[in-house]
């Protein structure tokens, strides 16, 4: 008898998922249709722009900051007038942490809300999602986080580094430091497996050895097999593309096995000054980040960004490189639809190339072509004071390159 | 060899990990057959208890052995109001109280999101439990990982010794082993269903207060603990306390060996594989309580 209740159940469960699936079909033929009837609602006295962050989950400890300096951003131009006279109006919603929620939401915004243009997104996994959403509704998104490169999309702007304003430079602070050997540790999602296909490149071709690589699913708190790995390897140090609160997992594991920062070094790219408190201080002092921007950098425009998410925020909260990059991109934007005279997105775009901002991290220019922007590549040092301190830059903002095309190890990647 | 032995180590702190969450379950689950999905959300409870109590005593050694205590009156007292409102009224419809549990967990996140804040927190660990204590050859063991290894021991002797020798425990495996028979002989079954039931959540707060030292708290750790800690006791046989235990440090050991010799995603299937393979063979676990009751 039960067992026959089992097999209804299952059945049921089976039609409603196959209702479920064809219902989703049905409403993306309906979308196509009207996909070019979309454009952004500017006839009021104010203008519409989508928040899409993680407010929820694993990725909130660091998503919850990105919206943060973006409000702030929103409110200090509406203070000083708005764009082309309008006032800016902010629509938030929360990605979850979840890749397809993220396409949803991206969905919404643009076609219910009818926003001009939409910032967010933290892990690559859900700029992927919703990439085809802007690409098809033919709507702008503002990405302000580092990421894996390889990409370029008409209807994004990345303002966060590609890899040869990151990850190639922190290699090179590296191979300077005198490494030869490196372990490579990272979540399992597009970004850290293609991040390490490019560091694997590059050791081949720089004569350093990848010792071995592992990958712990997104949200994962066992590290104890992982850290025994990286332990017995010997590595001179540890390249880590670890995201979200794995990364407190992670170092937790790796002071309780008696690693520490002189004995092997981990270089970070996604762990900034938020998640650095997060962490714990005691379990990251002394380890190595890599960003273009820290809350310490120096520089007027930084000081005048601190001082005011501090004075918004709390004197506790410190400001960090996704949160910087997510802040210039409004302005970046503001620029763009004011060189254009339009919130038009394709006039913002062709006005795109050129434009320049005195950002917190220094002078950023934004590249027409691949829609990314130049940036100072900066390697720091995480204090005592859970701040962290530049110990090497770049001298000066590096042009972008998402597809390596100018290194000639990166040949067979793209 | 020091590979060797560390990484043993390591399985067997995963397989400590695993017995905490799943012996409160292998009380709830294994001897009242009550299946519990709230009781991710009874862990979470332990851990954020001991967040909250690392707010008020500053001290991190001290908030952490408070914390035990507490998460387990916390977390109990939780399991003795959801048996008291809804369980003892769906004894008999075991498919309904997998449902109304599920509703339960589901509630109580998004409780835990309303009063915590959506992103996890951290707890500091006592300065004693974050260093490591390093054997002859170059091994180490951590601190933190020992302490979880002893509770856990702790917890399956004081549990095997309630069981054992109390009058509550003579009582709590009466009921198991024939209701209508306890029924007759005087026991108040009901009673002893809360009490049970109090204890295999105040369990689950153990473990939270042992897992904070792990990792972050957050509203949604349940979620990814309770089907570890059902196929614990599913693999390990109901009725029977040495069946989780033995499974718990099997399935430690598998998981860590497997994730050395391949990767993390890989050694995880091979688990899921050997269980599969498992319950083909044996389905009722690897210990059955053998009883004369009908049911």
């Amino acid at each position: 008898m039960t067992l026959f209740r089992g097999r209804r159940i299952l059945a049921g469960a089976m039609t409603l998922v196959a209702v479920a699936a064809l219902a989703a079909c049905g409403s993306k033929t309906t979308d196509e249709n009207t996909a070019a009837g979309v454009s952004a609602d500017v006839s009021g006295d104010t203008v519409k722009v989508g928040l899409l962050n993680s407010l929820s989950g694993t990725m909130a400890i660091s998503e919850v900051t990105v919206r943060d300096s973006i409000m702030l951003a929103v409110e200090e131009i509406n203070a000083a007038g708005g764009v082309l006279g309008k006032k800016i109006e902010p629509v938030g919603e929360d990605g979850a942490s979840d890749w397809p929620t993220f396409a949803e939401k991206a969905e919404k915004l643009i076609r219910e809300d009818r926003v001009a243009a939409v910032f967010g997104c933290w892990t690559s996994a859900s700029r992927k999602a919703v990439k085809p959403v802007f690409e098809k509704n033919k709507a702008l998104l503002f990405y302000p986080v580092q990421y894996e490169g390889l990409e370029q999309s008409p209807y994004i702007f990345y303002t966060g580094a590609t890899t040869n304003q990151q990850i190639v430079p922190g290699l090179d602070y590296l191979k300077a430091q005198g490494a030869k050997t490196l372990y490579l540790v990272g979540s399992d999602y597009v970004f850290p497996r293609t991040a390490n296909k490019i560091i694997k490149a590059y050791a081949e071709a720089n004569g350093m050895t990848v010792l071995g690589e592992d990958y712990a699913p997104l949200g994962s708190t066992e590290f104890g097999t992982i850290t025994n790995k990286v332990k017995s390897s010997g590595a001179d140090a540890v390249f880590n593309t670890l995201n979200g609160d794995s990364n407190v997992a992670f170092f937790k594991e790796y002071k309780s096995a008696g690693l520490t920062a002189t004995s092997m070094p981990v270089v970070s790219v996604s762990i900034a000054e938020e998640e650095v408190k997060s962490i714990g201080t005691q379990y990251l002092e002394g380890q190595l980040t890599a960003w273009n921007y820290y809350q310490t950098t120096p520089g007027a425009a930084n000081e005048k960004f601190v001082a005011a998410y501090k004075a918004k925020f709390g004197a506790d909260k410190p400001t960090s490189d996704p949160m910087e990059a997510a802040y210039v991109s409004v302005y970046l934007w503001k620029a763009m639809v004011e060189k254009a005279g339009s919130f038009d997105v394709e006039k913002v775009r062709e006005a795109s190339d050129g434009i320049t901002f005195e950002a917190p991290e220094g002078l950023v220019t934004v590249d027409g072509e691949t829609q990314h922007i130049a940036k100072t590549a900066r390697v720091g040092k995480v204090g005592a004071d859970g701040l962290i301190a530049e110990v090497w830059n770049s001298g000066q903002p590096i042009t972008p390159d998402p597809f390596l095309k100018s290194y000639p190890w990166a040949g067979g990647l793209s | 060899m020091t590979v060797l032995i560390g990484q043993l180590f390591t399985g067997v702190s995963i397989g400590a990990v695993l017995l905490l969450i799943a012996l409160g379950l292998a009380l709830t689950f294994g001897q009242m057959g009550v299946i519990n999905m709230a009781h991710g959300e009874f862990i979470m409870a332990g851990a954020y208890t001991t967040y909250v109590l690392q707010q008020t005593i500053s001290a991190a050694g001290w908030s952490l052995l408070v914390a035990l205590p507490v998460a387990f009156v916390v977390a109990g007292a939780m399991g003795v109001l959801l048996e008291f409102l809804l369980i003892r009224r769906l004894y008999a419809r075991p498919l309904d109280t997998l449902l109304v549990t599920w509703g339960v967990s589901l509630i109580l996140q998004q409780l835990a999101r309303d009063i915590f804040g959506s992103p996890n927190v951290q707890t500091r660990a006592p300065d004693l439990l974050t260093g490591n204590i390093a054997l002859p050859g170059g091994i180490t063991v951590a601190n933190n990982r020992l302490f979880i290894l002893a509770l856990a021991a702790s917890a399956v002797v004081a549990l095997t010794v309630a069981l054992r020798v109390t009058p509550l425990g003579r009582r709590i495996r009466a009921v198991v082993q024939n209701r209508d028979l306890a029924a007759v002989s005087g026991i108040a079954t009901a009673r002893v269903d809360r009490m049970t039931f109090f204890i295999g959540s105040g369990l689950a707060g153990i473990a939270g207060v042992a897992l904070t030292l792990l990792g972050p708290i957050g509203p949604t750790m349940g979620t990814n603990l309770i089907i570890d800690a059902f196929l614990v006791v599913v693999v390990g046989g109901i009725g029977q306390l040495k069946g989780t235990v033995i499974v718990a440090f099997a399935l430690g050991v598998l998981q860590a060996s497997g994730e050395y010799l391949t990767t993390l995603s890989v050694a995880k299937v091979m688990v899921f594989i050997a269980i599969v393979a498992f319950l083909q063979w044996r389905p009722q676990g690897m210990f059955t309580l053998r009883t004369r009751s009908l049911a």
